[in-house]
């Protein structure tokens, strides 16, 4: 068994051993081509890896939690971060680590190298996997070679790669990987060459950057571009572009940054050396007999090949080929802060002053026709709010999977979501808005009689003070009557806001404050220390935009329920005048017009959980044991409470099980009463699996009919640290 | 074919508990038998057999009412073959939570027998059962049976 080859060693027979980007570098090798100092670990490393440290059957365990289909891209990326998490806590058995340590000290003893994956799938498959695994530049140390050889090994289970097999027909169980490891060549400028345009056949194209191609390849930093003849080898054009940015080499790693002055002006390749580098692509062109794109840097003047693959498997040959969408999942540092910039600076903002305009406006004085128009009006406004939730809400959700990705892999914490810690606490919305009816429910618990008014509904009876606060609750959160009614009765109604504070009144529970901080504390010092001295402000950036980023994910919610809110406001105001005047005769037509409004929002209609609240038959099929995905750790056991529509929710009771399809952001006064937390909606992520945790619940998300199987009054325990919820029954 | 001594049966368990993974636990609630299966360990000198549940399962409950248990390990294939190859041992003995000192040596060793169900064994939620063992009944050869008591 070789686990690895020197590229001058390589036959023929190792191609699938060592996978299409590593057999190519053999070949150019052995063919006179100059590349970097170049070895190759084989498949039989990655698979004695995984045999000798029992992750064989531990990915696969995690793989099959539930059927890959129903599995939400959330919960995909969670499954992939345990496995990354795997891979980061397991060493190389001493042997295997001895096998490669040997080779790999005599050859790049203290030199930096990039460690690069090389997928013989992507062979088997004649499918790009380019960009969906991992590569790393600049890796200093044969410890960190080693952890970086399983890091590219790891990046074989990202939630991309695992994505796009599936959709291809891969075998995701007999997925294998090889590894490149290579001279780093740090060159003073790089880029592409396709010896054929993708866009025209009788031309080739070269690109071209300053400093290293990392950045032109990801694409953010745009290149100079010439387009050539391919007969007559002419140079047809020059596209120069704004050089603003280059990717440079640090300590540890490359970083994006501001381009020299000096070398603003100045185009990375002078004639002669673009020739050079088609010359180059055209003799790799020959020898493979097909169209190149090839990888390329110059050192020293010294033209240097880094990486040549066929045109033909790149995605342009495949219009179905969804890999770039897979890649998209996943957004950069750079990207995510101009997006949190925009989130926050106008944004929220624009939804906070929409929501405050609507609320100000007096729906009473409008006429019919002017009432009908409004609701009009806001639905537009609800629904193209809904759209930039989506399209740009959504994706910032990546800002806390990236720190957490960057976290695991600095930590290698024994929990995938140690990271969570340093995020909660980040003054949610939804939690200020459960701490205020924490305290009114404070002054009930101290007062008897307070107590016995609000129990009976004498709120005429309020002490004044008392009365002030409510109202400055509904002025800021609203009366609770739309969320708690599922929105078919906005109107004015305290009765859904008193039963929450009696509740509430029950069990006085906070999110835990001091004793956490200070661990939290200590954890981002831990943190910045591993993440490394030199990249100690870049560490507090991630954590900084993590924090953002997890914020976002309850504020915007609640930004957007607020603008629902006055939406079914509206609409509350046409029924209510439909309904007066059903027994009237009609006269100026305003109440059709009314009644048209109304008919088109189907608001009205309670969205609804799957499942009955009748009791199954003792003979049915019953769930025992239904497994789902750790988001909360912890385990509790007593009654279920199945919220399958808001108006299910005045009957929730202290201490009960909160069973839903999804925590609405909008519903979460109940989860400080609940003792945990069952979601269909999967994630570790996702809204209900936050307050869970800031509440420091059990929580299990990711059970696909938990409304279906499990019944209000069922005896239930929810084990949060495996994801296993067990029905006792009665 | 070796003379079934007492060395010889210790011989044949260990080989057997080392070859296999799973083991079906006999528990019962109101005198009704409940089976389950479990990945097990065995003590090096065999008088303990170790599995972990989950405290929300039905046997870790039924354990908590009826402390006697029995155990059946085998190396059959679903192969018909395995009428007079394959080697039963049914184990009879009493269980109880293992809460002392000796734990987490214990469930080192569990895990390194069974590396993938680390984070089952770890967790929390989860116990680790040591069954104390009275008697293994051997079968082989079909019905070749030897009782033996690793405390007599």
């Amino acid at each position: 068994m070789n686990l690895i080859l020197d590229p001058a060693d390589v036959q023929p027979a190792d191609r699938p051993r060592i996978g299409g980007k590593g057999y190519t570098l053999a070949i150019l090798t052995r063919q006179g081509f100059t590349i970097p100092d170049t070895v190759l670990i084989t498949t039989d490393a990655y698979r004695q890896y995984l045999q000798k440290s029992g992750l064989q059957e531990r990915i696969q365990l995690e793989l099959h939690r539930k059927d890959f289909s129903d599995m939400r891209w959330e919960e995909v990326w969670d499954c992939t971060a345990r496995i990354r998490s795997l891979f980061l806590k397991k060493p190389l058995s001493d042997q295997l680590e001895a096998s490669l340590r040997e080779t790999l000290q005599r050859r790049f003893a203290n030199q930096p190298v990039a460690v690069r994956s090389s997928a013989p799938e992507e062979d088997d498959a004649c499918a790009s996997f380019a960009g969906l695994h991992e590569s790393f530049v600049n890796v200093r140390g044969i410890d960190d070679i080693l952890r970086h050889i399983r890091l590219v090994w790891a990046s074989l289970w990202s939630d991309a790669a695992l994505l796009y097999r599936q959709e291809i027909g891969l075998t995701i169980e007999h997925s294998t990987m090889a590894v490149v490891v290579q001279a780093a060549v740090f060159g003073h400028c790089s880029g592409v060459a396709f010896t054929r345009s993708p866009t025209n056949e009788a031309q080739a194209v070269i690109e071209a950057v300053h400093g290293l191609n990392q950045g032109l390849v990801d694409g953010t930093v745009e290149p100079d571009r010439w387009t050539i003849d391919r007969r007559s080898r002419k140079v047809l054009s020059h596209r120069p572009v704004e050089r603003r940015l280059w990717a440079a080499v640090q300590d540890r790693g490359i970083a994006l940054g501001r381009l020299p002055d000096k070398l603003v002006s100045h185009p990375p390749l002078e004639q002669s050396q673009v020739t050079a580098v088609y010359e180059l692509a055209c003799r790799a062109e020959a020898f493979f007999d097909a169209p190149q794109d090839v990888e390329w840097t110059f050192r020293n003047d010294r033209l240097i090949l880094l990486q040549s693959r066929p045109i033909t498997t790149s995605s342009s040959a495949h219009p179905e080929d969804k890999r770039g969408w897979y890649l998209s999942l996943h957004r950069s540092f750079d990207n995510l802060k101009l997006l949190r910039q925009r989130i926050e600076t106008e944004l929220i903002p624009e939804m906070i002053r929409c929501a405050a305009e609507l609320a100000g406006m007096d729906l009473a004085t409008l006429t019919d026709a002017d009432l009908a128009a409004e609701v009009h009006r806001r639905l537009e406004i609800n629904h193209n709010w809904v759209n930039v939730y989506w399209s740009e809400f959504i994706p910032f959700a990546h800002g806390m999977r990236l720190f957490g990705q960057v976290y695991n892999q600095a930590m290698a914490p024994d929990d995938p979501y140690e990271f969570v810690d340093l995020l909660v606490h980040s003054d949610l919305a939804s939690v200020d808005r459960n701490q205020r009816l924490s305290q009114l429910a404070g002054e009930v618990a101290g007062d008897p009689k307070l107590a016995g008014l609000l129990r009976t509904g004498d709120l005429k009876g309020l002490p004044a003070g008392f009365r002030q606060q409510i109202d400055a609750f509904i002025e800021t959160y609203g009366d609770l009557s739309c969320t708690m009614t599922g929105g078919t009765n906005c109107a004015e109604d305290l009765q859904p806001l008193i039963h929450v504070i009696l509740q509430y009144a029950t069990v006085l529970k906070h999110p835990p404050e001091n004793s956490r901080q200070e661990t939290t504390a200590e954890r981002v010092e831990r943190f910045l220390d591993a993440y490394g001295d030199g990249d100690r402000e870049k560490g507090l950036e991630l954590l900084e935009l993590a924090r953002a980023s997890y914020r976002l994910r309850d504020d915007d919610n609640i930004h957007l329920g607020r603008i629902e809110a006055q939406l079914l406001a509206a609409v509350q105001e046409a029924n209510r005048r439909i309904s007066e005047s059903a027994d009237e005769p009609e006269t100026d037509g305003g109440r059709q017009v009314l009644q048209a409004a109304v008919a088109e929002i189907h608001l009205l209609q309670e969205p609804t959980a799957a499942g009955s609240d009748e009791k199954h038959p003792l003979s049915a099929l019953r769930a025992r044991q239904l497994t789902g995905q750790p988001a909360g750790p912890g385990v509790a056991r007593g009654r279920a409470r199945v919220i399958r529509r808001h108006s299910d929710l005045p009957g929730f009771k202290n201490g009960e099980l909160l069973i839903c399809d999804a925590v609405d952001p909008n519903m979460t006064f109940v989860v400080p009463l609940a003792a945990g937390v069952v979601e269909r909606r999967g994630g570790m992520l996702i809204h209900g699996a936050i307050i869970a945790r800031e509440y420091g619940l059990p929580c299990v998300t990711g059970i696909p009919d938990a409304t279906s199987l499990i019944q209000t009054g069922d005896t239930v325990t929810v084990d949060g640290y495996l994801g296993i919820v067990t029905v006792h029954g009665d | 074919m070796p003379i079934d001594d007492t060395e010889v049966i210790r011989a044949r368990l260990q080989q057997l508990f080392a070859t296999q993974q799973l083991a079906v636990v006999a528990t019962s609630s109101s005198g009704h038998p409940y089976t389950s299966l479990v990945a097990f360990v065995a003590s090096t000198d065999l008088r303990r057999l170790f599995f972990v549940t989950s405290r929300a399962t039905r046997k870790y409950a039924n354990l908590k009412g009826d402390r006697r248990v029995s155990m059946l390990i085998n190396s059959s294939t679903n192969k018909n073959s395995d009428f007079h190859q394959a080697v039963a041992v049914t184990v009879v003995g009493v269980a109880e939570e293992d809460t002392g000192e000796k734990r987490q040596a214990t469930l080192a060793a569990y895990v390194t027998k069974h590396p993938y169900l680390e984070e089952f064994a770890l967790s929390p939620s989860c116990a680790l059962i040591c069954v104390q063992v009275r008697s293994y009944v051997l079968v082989r050869n079909f019905q070749h049976v030897m009782e033996w008591h690793p405390d007599p």
